[in-house]
């Protein structure tokens, strides 16, 4: 990790949650990276990498600071959440079959002819994506363009938006902050997974970002670096965030791409569009502490 | 256990491996020309070049706009370049594409891969059906989509050959082989694949080989197909068409796009001016793909050669009104 990051004032906040809490949505995590690698086990191809580097932070999300569930995802003041990194559909539907937002047949019918499970969100098949995405930087856009809507109505709904470190290399990314911050979208969070890699390679290699954290304080954005595996920091920056005025926040999310599966941990070429043999879903299933009766349901699935 | 994933489409007789192949086979022999990429050499088929020409190939990461309008900038100092994405990231650009290169007139060649259903799996967002009718609307842009590995790897050479900007189509899913070595690939030319005269199918990139699998089928009910291979949408071929036309009475066009400005909308436009015939029109019906595997999307979509033989039966029967 980047050696002049300032984890900010984060520590102070981190006893506030208490440890039930903390278990609970570490076992979210580890069902949505299960699901996650099993549901591109049946499709024969997606990206894991990006899926499993973001499960901590989608598990705080639905599983605590968008306060979603299936008597309001409809209400109009609602918040939303905008996976702007689309090729990480899979965490998004395993995060949404772990909170009972979808059920688990769906959720591992990624991918195939007719599924609503689309091999990128798409919100005519599943709303609660709130957008289609796929496209690199137009999801992060289509937040902007959610808050200022949001606001414009006075509505006290927030947005929260994911991207990807790659993600960031798209020209569009930086008008948007410019926008962000030139409206004062306070009511928007955008949380970056910073990966180090993408499609190809590192990002270092193919586009260096670096320096990340002053690129968004100049533009005038509230800028916190987390370590986004882990649980309690994640939810201190979402607290920070929420508390916030006439700022948007962007919480940049140290995390390891392939995350929980050792043999795919911090390797470009697990990125995607992979096929998965039985035997690498197996071991990975095991690294992510699947049981043998999860382990069938998961793997013969029909 | 393999801890290396399996790259899937990257099957050697992917026409985005044809094309990566023959543009590391023949840069010795262009040294004017560069490649740039937008973080997907793997997926494009240009790691070939990059493997082979390291110093010829501009790595700009996650950026298709500032990429294809730089193209326009390497070109004004007399290079070649051949900018690679996905289609659907081209149509992301294409604004950069009209002004910076087609209408500043630039030597570019814009090589797209995963164009149309052929994608699969990554779904709708990422199948660019209207991509073709796009580029053929912007001035002095030539648009091409080749059939196989063979006319691909001919494609390729004559692009960097010709003067001005071309939009050209590879494919990500394996293709089938159907030219040899003999075939002759030019820029502006259709070629007759198969004689007939009761109808003319013409066909491009995916499409040629399902149109004279639908040509064996009509054939058993004794109705005889001309199957024209167009890999130039624009410039199209007018004269083999009128011919085609004259000589057939009726027409079928199939290609892996929208039914609306592509290969269609390119040989009616050139029909209602020369030698008007009942045309039919196989392709996606203006709606946007899903996931699925290429051959399920083809089937589902009515790309196959049943549909494009029973969209000839339509048009031969309109042919019969007519008269
Ligand atoms: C505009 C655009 N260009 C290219 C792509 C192809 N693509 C899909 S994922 C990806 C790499 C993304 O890297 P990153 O944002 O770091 O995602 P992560 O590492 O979290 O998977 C690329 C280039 C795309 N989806 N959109
Ligand atoms: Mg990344």
């Amino acid at each position: 990790m980047n050696a002049n990051i300032q984890l900010s004032q984060l520590s102070a906040n981190l006893a506030a949650q208490d440890d039930d809490d903390i278990d609970r949505l570490a076992a979210h995590a580890r069902e949505i990276r299960r699901l996650s690698v099993a549901a591109i086990y049946h499709a024969t191809s997606g990206h894991p990498g990006g899926s499993l580097s973001c499960a901590d932070i989608l598990s705080v999300l639905y599983g605590q600071e968008l306060a979603l569930d299936a008597s309001n995802v409809a209400s109009p003041d609602r918040n939303r959440f905008v996976l702007s990194k689309g090729h990480a559909a899979p965490a998004l539907y395993a995060t949404w079959a772990s909170f009972g937002l979808m059920d688990r047949k769906t959720a591992l019918s990624l991918r195939k002819l007719g599924s609503i499970a689309q091999g990128h969100p798409h919100v005519l098949d599943t709303p609660l994506a709130e957008t289609s995405t796929g496209s690199l930087g137009q999801g992060f856009s289509t937040a902007i363009g959610m808050a200022l809507g949001l606001r414009h109505q006075r509505k006290a709904a927030r947005v929260y938006t994911l991207l990807g470190d790659g993600e960031m290399q798209e020209g569009e990314v930086w008008e948007g902050a410019m926008c962000g911050a030139h409206h004062k979208l306070s009511n928007l969070c955008a949380i970056i997974d910073y990966n180090k890699l993408q499609s190809d390679d590192r990002n270092e290699a193919i586009m260096g970002l670096e320096p990340l954290a002053q690129k968004w304080r100049a533009f005038g954005w509230h800028t916190l670096e987390i370590l986004g595996h882990e649980i309690p920091a994640i939810t201190a920056a979402f607290d920070e965030a929420r508390a916030i005025n006439w700022r948007p926040t962007v919480i940049i999310a140290h995390t390891i791409k392939g995350r929980g599966v050792p043999y795919m941990e911090d390797q470009p070429l697990w990125h995607g569009s992979v096929k998965l043999t039985r035997e690498q879903t197996e071991t990975a299933l095991l690294s992510l502490g699947t049981s043998a009766i999860e382990m069938k349901e998961l793997l013969d699935v029909r | 256990m393999s801890a290396s994933p399996q790259l899937i489409g990257s099957s050697g007789d992917s026409l985005r491996e044809a094309f990566g192949k023959a543009l590391s086979a023949c840069a010795n022999d262009y040294p004017n020309v560069v490649v740039l990429d937008a973080d997907i050499a793997g997926g494009t088929g240009v790691h070939h070049f990059r493997k082979s020409h390291p110093d010829r190939f501009f790595q700009f990461g996650i950026a298709e706009q500032n990429m294809m309008a730089a193209a326009g900038g390497m070109a004004a100092t007399g290079l070649i370049p051949v900018v690679t994405t996905f289609a659907v990231f081209c149509l992301r650009a294409i604004e950069q594409a009209r002004l910076s290169i087609a209408y500043a007139k630039r030597n570019v060649k814009i090589v797209a891969s995963h164009p149309g259903l052929d994608v699969g799996p990554d779904g709708g967002s990422a199948q660019a059906l209207e991509d073709l009718a796009a580029f053929r609307a912007i001035p002095g842009m030539t648009v091409i989509s080749p059939a196989d590995a063979e006319e691909m790897a001919q494609a390729t050479r004559a692009v960097l050959d010709f003067d001005g900007p071309v939009y050209m189509r590879t494919g990500r899913s394996g293709s089938k082989r159907l030219f040899g070595p003999d075939h002759k690939f030019e820029i502006g030319k259709g070629q007759v694949l198969c004689n007939g005269n009761d109808v003319t199918l013409v066909a491009c990139g995916v499409e040629v080989a399902r149109a004279l699998e639908a040509a064996d089928l009509l054939a058993k009910d004794g109705i005889a197909a001309r199957v024209i291979n167009m890999p130039t949408i624009k410039p199209i071929d007018t004269a083999l068409l009128a011919i085609a036309s004259k000589e057939t009475g009726c027409m079928v066009t199939a290609e892996d796009h929208n039914i609306y400005g592509g290969l269609g909308g390119a040989v009616a436009e050139a029909l209602a001016q020369t030698t008007p015939c009942p045309i039919e029109f196989v392709g996606v019906r203006d709606v946007f793909g899903q996931s699925g595997e290429p051959d399920e999307l083809a089937e589902h979509y009515k790309l196959t050669a049943p549909y494009i033989a029973e969209a000839a039966r339509r048009a031969i029967a309109r042919k019969k009104k007519n008269k």
